[in-house]
């Protein structure tokens, strides 16, 4: 993986096969506190204790087709590239949480990368269960739900073309406003 | 900031093709594989791209999907295309230039591109 999102858009791919109604997924940075902190909450099917001390060990995967699954594996092997570090926390029934920290001016941090395309992406897929994204920028935030979209769509289909493009423009403006103007890490 | 508001003539006018479509049409589906392998070989560019040419050419039968892991991880991004009554055709190691040919040359003009295809591959 070469961008943080890239790395977002595997790991909700989890929560969504877990069942989750609701898929927080949210990038906080704190340039003062010298972090960036990326956390995906789900309330999926999640994990026992046994199931999570695996995940948290090596290289695992609910999957029946294979034994190895690498996307936490390759999270916190970027996280801690870059002096920060992984977490997570599942409790049956209740649900997973993702949470990695990196040290935001670290060389060896990678990119956000695109965060509209890959929220795009998500959205697509959010027929049975709702997206939100949260970007928390020096003090400032900025939403996006697929619930608001549902709700203006009232029942057209949120995975059309045109639909998509209009969700990856609206993300990446006001990103951008958000930032108070473009940021070559964004692409 | 931009609001929410330009969403809801998108949806007007996206109700208004529906009306006009006849609901039996055949759809084309483009299905890209998007777990761990596919994402780290670059599949995410590639569905974006054939997003957008999809919209850009106003086609309105065509679905692209997302699936998992499709089983041959050293050839993705892989993408399976499928055109009503014909047989899937699967497209390896692809990339966004290539997905514009795709939709132009099979989806739009109904030709294989058999240069990308798995069976040109192994």
């Amino acid at each position: 993986m070469r961008e943080l999102s890239l790395h977002i858009l595997d790991i909700v791919q989890n929560s969504i096969t877990a069942g989750a109604e609701t898929i927080t997924v949210e990038i906080s940075e704190d340039l003062s506190a010298n972090e960036l902190k990326i956390t995906i909450a789900d309330n999926g099917c999640g994990m026992d204790e046994e199931t999570l001390a695996r995940v948290n060990g090596s290289f695992a995967s609910s999957r029946t087709t294979r034994k190895i699954g690498m996307g936490i594996a390759l999270f916190r092997a970027a996280a801690e590239l870059s002096d920060g570090y992984l977490t997570l926390t599942s409790k049956k029934g209740e649900g997973t949480t993702t949470t990695a920290v990196f040290r935001h001016d670290s060389i060896d941090r990678m990119p956000l990368g695109d965060i509209s395309g890959t929220m795009m992406l998500l959205a697509a897929k959010a027929h049975n269960f709702d997206l939100i994204y949260r970007h928390i920028w020096c003090g400032s935030e900025f939403v996006f739900s697929t619930k608001d979209i549902k709700e203006i769509l009232e029942g057209s289909p949120i995975d059309s073309p045109e639909v998509l493009q209009y969700i990856q423009d609206y993300i990446h403006e006001n990103l951008n406003e958000l930032f108070g103007g473009e940021r070559d890490e964004i692409s | 900031m931009k609001s929410l508001e330009e969403l809801r003539a998108i949806k007007e006018k996206m109700k208004a093709s529906v009306n006009n479509r006849n609901e039996n049409d055949d759809k084309v589906r483009i299905v890209v594989g998007m777990a761990t392998c596919g994402i780290a070989a670059g599949a995410r560019p590639v569905m974006t791209a054939f997003l957008d040419e999809i919209a850009k050419r106003g086609l309105e039968n065509v679905a692209v999907t997302q699936t998992g892991c499709i089983g041959m991880c050293k050839l993705e991004p892989l993408v399976e295309v499928f055109l009503p009554g014909e047989e899937k055709v699967t497209y390896v190691k692809m990339t966004p230039e290539k997905a514009v040919r795709v939709v132009n040359d099979h989806v739009v003009n109904k030709n294989v591109v058999t240069e990308f295809t798995i069976g040109s591959a192994e």
